[in-house]
């Protein structure tokens, strides 16, 4: 036991290093969603005030160019606006029963942190719980997606952004319906990569990609890219698209999140089938 | 010279985060400055000080930077490499005490080696753990060069401005 002892007191440097190291990865392997938990609430009050500040600063002097953004983002958003309502085609009426029914709210908030130079990227937003903001939420950019909430801290939020490996996002194509799954492979952060478009429909550069509104996360065609490259997967039947991104990531500062007000009942529906 | 460290140890983490992290040259350059605290670190810092300051340097970087411990992982493999680098790196001088690993103490050549060897490591590490894998290895290995180069730049650009401030 003594000589156990000197010999670890000895080799306290390799010892020190082994463990803190180790601590390290372990760390990063489980930073996934149960550790952004524990660690993430906690600091992001912390960091997050500090980085807003900052951002309070840079906030102004892009000042000129996010005015211009916002104008171009409502006349976007009043010509869109009956696409945020669901029509309810029921035969029954009952006292109170409105034609549409909203199915999505958005809130905007300011991107206070943000990167595009990672393989794994995430931004950091000014809104949190206390605005109502849920894990899953998406993130809108004025011209396209930005990403999705993964945790919620009293006022702030962290978003995996688009660049980010963990990142699918089912998407289709506008003119022919097809959809398939967008991710970012990682060299560019202005190009995704669109998979199991079938081969056999014809893709044409320049078509749209938008958001398929199947995963009860973003609302139906949101604009995602263009095509930029098309060629066939080796060995599959399938396309491999390069889409050239409609947002520049490098420059968000404002966004909008949003709330799916039927994400419950959707949800609800799935589980019932899956039981059945 | 405890103050001194303690005192750097903030400025450069501010840095680091507020000005490195959101510099996106090109897309994919990411330099990772803060490693010049540990460069910096005197001779006669013991061992487990050396982990335990770069675990902590390593791990508020991630916490600003949503990358719980990869920072961490490559800032104690770099503080446990420098031990084995000041000793390969032969020196003019000997590295008596008061003396600091810089270009003021130890010239120019010597910190070029240092830093060099210092940065390169630790963003080799720091770009493997980022990754998690050897897939694509020359996609990473393109970002650790760049992101080292850059790196170096500053901490060399960062030595020579405190030489000129002290000559005054």
């Amino acid at each position: 036991m003594q000589n156990l002892i000197v010999f670890l007191w000895r080799h306290n440097f390799l010892f020190i290093f082994l463990l803190l190291e180790a601590l390290s990865l372990l760390l990063v392997v489980n930073n996934n969603y149960y550790q952004r938990r524990v660690m993430i609430n906690t600091t992001n009050d912390i960091t997050g005030t500090i980085l807003s500040s900052v951002d309070e600063i840079t906030a102004y002097i892009a000042l000129k160019n996010a005015n211009q953004i916002l104008s171009e983002e409502n006349a976007r958003l009043s010509n869109r606006l009956p696409s945020a309502f669901m029509r309810t085609d029921t035969a029954q009426f009952f006292v109170g029963d409105s034609l549409f029914r909203q199915q999505y709210q958005y809130v905007s908030a300011t991107v206070i942190s943000n990167s595009v130079n990672r393989r794994n990227n995430y931004m950091k937003i000014n809104k949190g719980r206390r605005h109502g903001l849920r894990p899953d939420m998406a993130v809108l950019a004025p011209n396209g997606v930005a990403g999705q909430i993964i945790e919620v801290s009293q006022n702030f939020s962290s978003v995996m952004s688009m660049l980010n490996s963990n990142t699918r996002i089912n998407a289709k194509l506008k003119n022919s319906n097809q959809t398939g799954s967008l991710s970012w492979p990682g060299h560019n952060y202005r190009l995704g990569k669109l998979v199991d478009i079938p081969s056999h429909v014809s893709i044409h550069l320049g078509d749209t990609v938008v958001t398929s509104g199947y995963s009860h996360i973003f609302p139906e065609g949101q604009m995602l890219g263009t095509v930029q490259e098309f060629s066939p997967a080796p060995g599959d039947n399938f396309w491999e698209v390069k889409i050239r991104f409609s947002v520049d990531y490098n420059s968000l500062q404002y966004v909008y999140v949003v709330k799916n007000l039927m994400r419950d009942e959707l949800l609800q529906l799935e589980k019932k089938q899956v039981t059945q | 010279m405890l103050l001194t460290n303690i005192f750097r140890f903030v400025v450069i983490l501010l840095l680091q985060v507020l000005v490195f992290s959101n510099v996106g040259i090109s897309g994919s350059i990411y330099p990772a400055f803060y490693v010049y605290f540990i460069l910096l670190l005197p001779f006669e810092t013991a061992g487990w000080l050396l982990l335990f300051s770069a675990f902590a340097m390593g791990l508020s970087v991630d916490m600003f930077t949503n990358s719980l411990g990869i920072n961490a992982a490559a800032a104690v493999f770099t503080a446990f490499v420098r031990p084995a680098a000041i000793r390969i790196l032969r020196s003019a001088r000997e590295y008596e005490p008061g003396i600091t690993p810089g270009i003021k103490d130890l010239g120019f050549r010597w910190f070029f080696l240092y830093a060099t060897i210092l940065i390169t490591v630790h963003h080799t590490a720091l770009f493997l753990v980022e990754a998690f894998t050897f897939d694509d290895f020359l996609q990473t290995l393109r970002r650790i060069l760049a992101s080292s180069a850059v790196t170096l730049g500053v901490a060399l650009i960062a030595q020579l401005l405190f030489i000129k401030q002290d000559k005054k």
